[in-house]
């Protein structure tokens, strides 16, 4: 239970074309990141699954069955959103019983669930309070428990660590995949921040206005990148794209190289630059090279390589861990 | 504002506003309250001390029972006709329509409209016995005419006087409704309640704090019903129709008894102000969501 199909699912409001049909299949119990820039269709799609909006055309099917016209509480999935959207008016147990109060539960069995949930996520210290009364983090936990008390065939979370701080996010989201490991149950992650995709993920879809440009493992991905788009939006820091003469060096009319996969020298390098800004990290240095008639590029050394402002340095890029890329922005296979 | 030199300028600037003010309250109640001890008759133009005279008259008057019965009737009916009807209509007028801005602007329109002409409206053309709309559909069925005003006074007021109110609810109630996170109802919906659920257990709740507003808003303007009973109904028949207000009205300027009425105003400042210490624990309670 918990394996959702798409087969050609568009989505049009009125006249403009929001998702052009695409097909895709999640399987049971997989953890699959949709990430891609703002307005791409990400919330649209992740609505379109949770019932919340009608598709315009194509097939919806969850568990084998045609889910397409049936409405969201039917569908066995359960929803986080970004806002929370908890109820404010009831404390933090009613809000998390809701979901069973309306399906006609006995009050023992509900008190049952809701504690075990609370116990779970650790709400115990504020189950009776209000929305109001809670941070960001504790509101989160909050929507999470409400999700998960109705044993959902999948989640559908909707970028739910956006509104928290960046200590706090680290930790929901070892939270959150931690829970994807005792529950095993499907869950559909909504994100535009790919370090959330590449450490959640077992499955990465990357959209653009709409279409899928690539799916594949975070490591497929930041391997095998099938074009500029997505080569450019996986990986921190962004991979380093070249065009002209410098890549035609290398027998491509574009290529990219990711920041650790160059060698850094001061004497010697095939391309040579002077070092703008640099980037201690502590364990790692980022420096913003230019080099004249190839880019800006960005290249990571060690955290103890000596370089600092108006440094010459020279750059070698790994020829085996280089992206090939033609006219058309398509990888080139080998 | 900080320091003690400006803070007293302050005062004394705002002070003739605030003097004004006072002077334009206390200054009638004071006479009020002077003129409900004494015995003072237009028609008699010698005044004396009259002790509890008057009042003991205006409140063992048993029209004063009934007026009393009367103001809380118009106010609950009135006021459970608007906030019930006001919500229904907010929720109507908050789908997605066409015209929507036309259909919109019509519903408020009948508070635009003053209290003695809409009363007169009714009067004239829905409720009259022989020539109004009410009695033209009654004969188009085949039944007799209800004689409104006559038979069924104090319905017909509350009718005229939630038909005056009821945009007034509807747009707070509206504005309210627009204002609730649809990502809400929309959560409310994935956990499976229905449109009813989804009604009784987020939007109402939403609605609470707008709902009471209008209560006591409302409430503060229906103790003083005056025109439209006296455009329709005159308080009668009998004293059917008479509130507080109006009786007040009767006594000071019909029987020319001003001591008298200045003892029923009285009466009527302490029953709404122990209505408006009733509202206010309720909008506390409430607005402390
Ligand atoms: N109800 C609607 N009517 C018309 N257009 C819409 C509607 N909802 C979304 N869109 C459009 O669909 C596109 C995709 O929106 P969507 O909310 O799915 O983006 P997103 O990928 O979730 O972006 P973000 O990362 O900013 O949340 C946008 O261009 C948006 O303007
Ligand atoms: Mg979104």
């Amino acid at each position: 239970m918990g394996s959702i199909t798409l087969k050609q699912v568009a989505k049009r409001f009125g006249d403009t074309e929001v998702i052009p049909p695409l097909d895709l299949s999640i399987e049971d119990g997989e953890f699959v990141v949709f990430v891609g820039p703002s307005g791409c269709g990400k919330s649209t799609l992740l609505r379109l699954i949770a019932g919340l909006e009608d598709v315009s055309d194509g097939v919806i099917e969850i568990d084998g069955k045609n889910a397409t016209d049936l409405p969201p509480a039917k569908r066995g999935l359960a929803m986080v959103f970004q806002s929370y959207a908890l109820y404010p008016h009831m404390s933090v147990r009613k809000n998390i019983a809701f979901p069973l109060k309306m399906a006609g539960m006995d009050q023992a069995a509900i008190d049952a669930k809701v504690n075990g949930a609370a116990a779970t996520l650790n709400l115990g210290d504020y189950i009776d309070r209000r929305p109001g009364q809670l941070s960001g983090g504790q509101r989160q936990r909050v929507a999470i428990g409400r999700a998960i008390v109705r044993e959902p065939s999948a989640f559908l979370f909707d970028e739910p660590l956006s509104n928290l701080d960046a200590a706090l996010r680290g930790n929901m989201r070892l939270e959150i995949s931690e829970l994807h490991q005792t529950l095993a149950t499907t869950m559909v992650y909504v994100t535009h921040d790919q370090v959330e995709a590449m450490t959640m993920a077992d499955k990465i879809v990357v959209l653009r206005a709409g279409h899928i440009e690539q799916v594949g493992s975070p490591l497929d991905l930041y391997r095998e990148p099938a074009n500029l788009f997505v080569a450019g939006f996986i990986g921190s820091p962004a991979m380093n794209i070249i065009a002209g003469p410098a890549a035609e060096a290398y027998g491509a009319p574009t290529i990219g190289v990711r920041p650790e996969h160059m060698e850094l020298s001061h004497d010697e390098g095939t391309w040579r630059g002077v070092v703008g800004v640099s980037e201690h990290l502590g364990s790692d240095t980022f420096l913003r090279v230019d080099v004249e008639g190839v880019g800006t590029l960005t290249a990571r050394a060690g955290g103890e390589f000596p370089a600092r402002h108006g440094d010459t340095v020279g750059l070698t890029p790994d020829p085996e861990r280089m992206h090939r890329f033609d006219a058309n922005g398509l990888r080139i296979a080998g | 504002m900080s320091t003690t030199h400006s803070r007293t300028a302050g005062k004394a600037m705002i002070s003739p506003a605030v003097i004004l003010l006072f002077l334009w309250m206390i200054v009638p109640l004071a006479m009020t309250l002077y003129f409900s001890f004494q015995f003072y008759n237009l028609l008699d133009p010698v005044k004396s001390f009259a002790g509890f005279a008057n009042y003991e008259y205006f409140l063992t008057d048993p029209a004063f029972f009934e007026a009393l019965g009367n103001t809380l009737i118009i106010v609950i009916g009135v006021l459970c006709i608007t906030v019930i009807g006001g919500t229904l209509l907010a929720l109507l007028l908050d789908q997605p329509m066409f015209g929507q801005g036309i259909v919109r602007l019509l519903f408020i329109a009948p508070f635009f409209v003053m209290p003695t002409v809409s009363a007169l409206v009714w009067k004239n053309m829905f409720m009259n016995p022989t020539n109004g709309l009410f009695a033209f559909l009654s004969k188009l069925v085949g039944s007799t005419p209800i004689d409104w005003l006559g038979h069924h006074p104090l319905a017909s007021i509350v009718m005229i006087v939630s038909w005056q109110w009821l945009p007034f609810a509807t747009l707070i109630l509206l504005t309210a409704m627009q204002s609730l996170d649809s990502e809400q109802i929309e959560a409310a919906e994935m956990d499976g309640a229905s449109a009813l659920s989804r009604f009784f257990h987020i939007i109402v709740p939403h609605l609470a704090r707008a709902g009471t507003v209008v209560i006591l808003i409302q409430t503060i303007f229906l103790l003083s019903i005056f025109a439209e009973i006296l455009v329709t109904t005159a308080g009668g028949p009998g004293y059917a129709s008479t509130n507080i207000p109006y009786l007040v009205y009767m006594q000071s300027l019909l029987q020319f008894d001003v001591g008298g009425g200045s003892a029923g105003g009285i009466v009527a400042v302490i029953l709404a102000n122990i209505v408006a210490i009733f509202l206010m624990r309720l909008v506390g309670k409430n607005l402390d969501l």
